[in-house]
């Protein structure tokens, strides 16, 4: 049978506020532990939270650049349910009255075509503190310094069909919130969370099967690992005559397998009713408009203009756009060097390959945009060729300093003297008189190819510094006679 | 002095006829001689009150001038007081010493108030009585046979003994306005939102407001003077510039618009306690005031929307009692769920567990519409009659309890028959408006009190009104004879 599989995600981002959402401690990460707990983390006996306001503005700014309505009222709710790090007993999260509603939000798939997924909602609420099980013998730690970060939960329609989609979507929420500098998006301190519910179906039905939740996959790499495992359970389960049921997993990216954790019978009753220590949050339009002024150039509105103005092709405008950092960069080595295409190609080549060997961030790149865009600017008043400039790239990423300096220094300099070229052939050409005999004497066909011999020898000769283009030209004449 | 209020200690004060330090001794004696017999105190803070006491007399010898400055309280051990333990009434946080001061405490304690120390409790402020206090009940010093009223009656009690000349109390359905009309105090609830609660151990947070009980209205007034204004620390406290409340004390009641509810006057109110009522309304026309009958259709939903509101925000408010960063834990846990069950189980009393069961239903899954969101309707229906009887008259008056002071145990087994015992209470709770009771008469020798509601944040109406009351009659001056001397 054919199957399809639908995928819905909620994705946990922890916004970047200076304190928490409704404490005034400080949300560093790496702190020592209970270090940056205040008498409201610690929901001692008689403390009350206040919102803090800069995690609503974060929402809106999401929930603006997703073109999301925005709850103008929206109230924060009580989740009751005992955990030793959930110091009050419950957690306060929103549940009707969300701050962002319906938006969505497009995706490029591989082959170039944008894809639009739909996201239900997004709400604010803190986050809990952390059970550490090591180092305790046999007793549990609690760490409440992360008890009360503010935490946006963006849930998504289940419009997405496979795991590279989910992957797709999860990495344009990542560049979204960073574009947006509501959330530093570091997946290994556990800045942005994902849950995926994941069901199959008979292609053509149109009732979604049972799903299942894989809770807390924190890398792009594992969530299709997790989900495309997830499938396949689910399918090998449904064909050999067996159900899905309604539950919670685990991925264990070791085993790459995904284990039950609880289900839906053991889940918890949350109880959820609206927190009566805190009003409704009203958002006046004025609030609204200030913030949309606030908005960015977003990736969407990027991968656009890097399409119209520049004339790259959707697949290179997305992936140039695919973060704040390349966009800068590529846009910096572009104005450098007035070239977009040749801009693209090196910034997508082998700038992305060095990051990649060396797993560096664009932002901590050794080769700089003004030193990239330098070195293009040679290229293409024909100082050096592009297979120079490989090696200037290569001398730029060590640290030796601009284009220029290189090519001095090294001499690379490329030769288009006419004269200095047309001796350089004659030796070339005497030295391999036999062949240069041959030549002569073959058809064209033959020629094509004993060409492309006397070009290899002449740029050997010349340490690959003559202008390509004119070696050809020469070579063609003085061959032809 | 025992016998002063607090506005004639202020006087005599800034007279020099006595020290703080000398009044603070004198009482400080006083509760160690008399509170055994009452139980009204949990905790009493010696040293700390007569160094406070030393700070007042030394800020008065360096010119200040408060009111307050040197005067003695004593607070309702819900409120937080840094370094001193705030039980709330229950084995739960009898180990649990505060390490932080309530707004409400800072707020006095800055106007130079000397706390002698925490009064006794209903267990988490849910009780009536004052009987499901986990330090045992208080007695009324009235009848030390009978109740003093609660939640807040360690605080009635003190105050009516002469203990203290006042005390700070919370009302989440009646804890401020029912033990002073038991005690033969003056009460009151202000509107929600404008003490803040920062600090003020949560039972109900919709419905819970901090106040006082004192022997007259303007000793209300000089400690909702300092006690009241809006706090960042709590949301839902209101920004709203706080009345003189001294200066509204002497206005004429002439032209005063009071509104008598049919509801009030029904089924189940002692008929000596209506004709004290009638007798101080008919005081108050002495004084220039007309009267008009009017009608809280609601009034009968009151009761059962507070018992689905209130336990049902107590259930989840109780729920950091877990056993695990602070109060009590059981010994020998087994693991977590264990050590989760043990700990509430045993720190908590019956009252209280019964109120978080019966919160924690009204929530659950396919309940919750049934109950919690009636309730709440109900709630909306309740100030909407609020509402509109505020458009023809300016205050309400009626009974603040059906009856007088019950004898210790006698509704222990009827939990029904003590929550209705709230009936012309609960609905100021639940509408947010300001309450006061005010002595009245007595029946049987136990006294009564009328209760004044007012619109939103008119305190000073309530305050006035009061005060002109007590300039007329001299119900409040009254004292139980075995705690005069």
């Amino acid at each position: 049978m054919q199957w399809e599989t639908v995928i819905g995600l909620e994705i946990h981002a922890q916004l970047s506020t200076n304190s928490k959402i409704f404490s005034g401690s400080s949300t560093t990460f790496g702190a020592e532990p209970n270090t940056q707990a205040s008498l409201i983390d610690l929901g001692m006996p008689g403390v009350l939270p206040v919102v803090n306001q800069e995690a609503v503005r974060m929402a809106v700014k999401f929930g603006l650049a997703i073109d999301a309505h925005i709850g103008q009222r929206n109230v924060f709710a009580r989740k009751n349910y005992f955990y030793p790090d959930l110091p009050k007993g419950y957690q306060i999260s929103q549940m009707e009255l969300p701050i962002v509603g319906k938006g969505h939000l497009d995706i490029t798939l591989d082959d170039g075509t944008v894809k639009r997924i739909g996201i239900t909602r997004a709400h604010l609420e803190e986050d809990a503190g952390k059970s550490l099980h090591e180092d305790f013998q046999g007793m549990t730690g609690i760490d409440l310094n992360r008890a009360g970060t503010p935490l946006l939960e963006i849930v998504s329609e289940p419009d997405i069909r496979s795991a590279k989609e989910a992957v797709a979507y999860v990495k344009a929420i990542h560049a979204l919130v960073r574009y947006l500098g509501i959330c530093d998006g570091n997946m290994n301190e556990g800045s942005l969370r994902c849950d995926c519910n994941v069901s199959v179906r008979p292609k053509g039905q149109a009732e979604f099967g049972t799903r299942a939740e894989i809770k807390n996959v924190n890398s792009f790499r594992f969530i299709e690992k997790a989900i495309n495992r997830e499938v396949q359970r689910q399918i090998d389960l449904i064909e050999d005559g067996g159900k899905v049921i309604q539950e919670t997993r685990l991925y264990d990216p070791n085993l790459d397998d995904t284990r039950a954790m609880r289900s839906k019978e053991e889940a918890n009753d949350y109880r959820y009713f609206p927190d009566p220590d805190l009003l409704p949050v009203v958002i006046e339009d004025s609030f609204l408009e200030e913030t949309r002024n606030l908005l960015p150039e977003l990736p969407q509105q990027k991968r656009e203009r890097f399409e119209r103005d520049f004339g790259l092709s959707t697949y290179d405008a997305t992936v140039l756009s695919s973060s704040r950092e390349m966009a800068d960069y590529f846009e910096q080595v572009q104005q450098v060097s007035g070239d977009a295409k040749l801009a693209a190609n090196w910034v997508m080549g082998d700038l992305s390959s060095l990051l990649n060997k060396q797993d560096l961030d664009i932002a901590d790149s050794p080769v700089s945009a003004e030193h990239l865009g330098g070195m293009i600017l040679r290229i293409k008043d024909n100082t050096i060729s592009g297979k120079i400039a490989k090696m200037v790239f290569e001398a730029m990423a060590a640290g030796e300093g601009s284009a220029d300096e290189i090519i001095e220094k090294k001499g690379l300099k490329q030769v288009t003297d006419t004269g200095a070229i047309e001796s350089m052939l004659d030796e070339v050409l005497a030295a391999n008189a036999a062949q240069v005999e041959q030549y002569r004497a073959s058809d064209e066909a033959k020629r094509g190819k004993m060409f492309g011999f006397f070009v290899g020898q002449a740029m050997k000769a010349s340490k690959g510094k003559a202008n390509p283009q004119q070696v050809n030209e020469l070579l063609k004449k003085k061959l032809e006679g | 002095m025992h016998t002063l209020t607090l506005a004639e200690i202020s006087r005599a004060l800034s007279a020099k006829e006595f020290s703080a330090e000398e009044l603070t001794r004198a009482l400080l004696d006083r509760i160690a001689q008399v509170d055994p017999e009452l139980n009204s105190f949990i905790t009493v803070t010696e040293a700390q009150a007569i160094e406070q006491a030393k700070a007042a007399d030394q800020r008065r010898a360096q010119g200040e001038t408060g009111a307050l400055l040197g005067t003695p309280i004593a607070h309702k051990d819900l409120f937080c007081t840094q370094g001193i333990r705030t039980s709330c009434g229950s084995k739960m946080l009898d180990n649990f010493i505060a390490p932080y001061n309530a707004t409400v405490v800072q707020k006095l304690a800055d106007a130079g108030v000397v706390s002698l120390g925490k009064l006794n409790m209903d267990e988490f402020a849910m009780g009536s009585a004052n009987e499901s206090s986990h330090y045992g009940p208080v007695k009324n010093p009235w009848d030390t046979s009978r109740i003093p009223g609660g939640s807040s009656g360690g605080s009635a009690a003190a105050v009516a003994a002469r203990l203290v000349p006042a005390a700070t109390g919370t009302d989440t359905g009646g804890s401020i306005r029912q033990p002073a009309a038991l005690t033969n105090l003056t009460g009151l609830k202000p509107t929600y939102g404008r003490v803040s609660r920062w600090g003020m151990i949560a039972y109900a947070s919709s419905l819970d407001q901090g106040g006082m009980l004192a022997r007259n209205a303007e000793d209300c007034a000089l400690l909702l003077q300092a006690m009241a204004g809006f706090d960042p620390k709590d949301s839902t406290s209101v920004d709203q510039p706080v009345d003189d409340y001294l200066a509204s004390l002497e206005k004429p009641l002439a032209g005063l618009r009071i509104g008598l509810p049919k509801e009030y006057f029904g089924e189940g109110l002692d008929s000596r306690i209506a004709d004290l009522t009638l007798k101080a309304v008919d005081e108050l026309k002495k004084l220039g005031a007309t009267v008009k009958d009017i009608s809280l259709p609601n009034m009968q939903h009151a009761i059962p929307a507070y018992y689905v509101i209130a336990p049902a925000e107590a259930s989840s408010n109780l729920s950091r009692y877990d056993g695990v960063r602070f109060g009590y834990r059981c010994e020998d846990p087994k693991d977590l769920t264990d050590l989760y069950k043990r700990s509430r189980a045993e720190g908590f009393g019956d009252e209280v567990r019964r109120r978080i069961m019966v919160g924690t239903y009204a929530l659950s899954a396919g309940y919750y519409d049934a109950y919690y969101l009636k309730a709440q309707r109900i709630r909306r229906l309740i100030k909407n009659d609020f509402v509109a009887a505020f458009n023809d008259v300016d205050v309400i008056l009626g009974p603040t309890t059906p009856s007088v002071a019950w004898k210790l145990g006698e509704k222990n087994n009827d939990p029904v028959a003590e929550y209705l015992m709230d009936i012309y209470t609960i609905t100021a709770n639940l509408a947010g408006v300001p309450g006061l009771s005010m002595p009245a008469g007595f029946v049987d020798g136990l006294p009564v009190g009328v209760q004044l509601l007012a619109p939103y944040f008119q305190e000073g109406r309530l305050l006035n009104i009061a005060h002109q009351f007590q300039k007329a009659t001299d119900w409040h001056t009254k004292a139980p004879t075995g705690f005069l001397k």
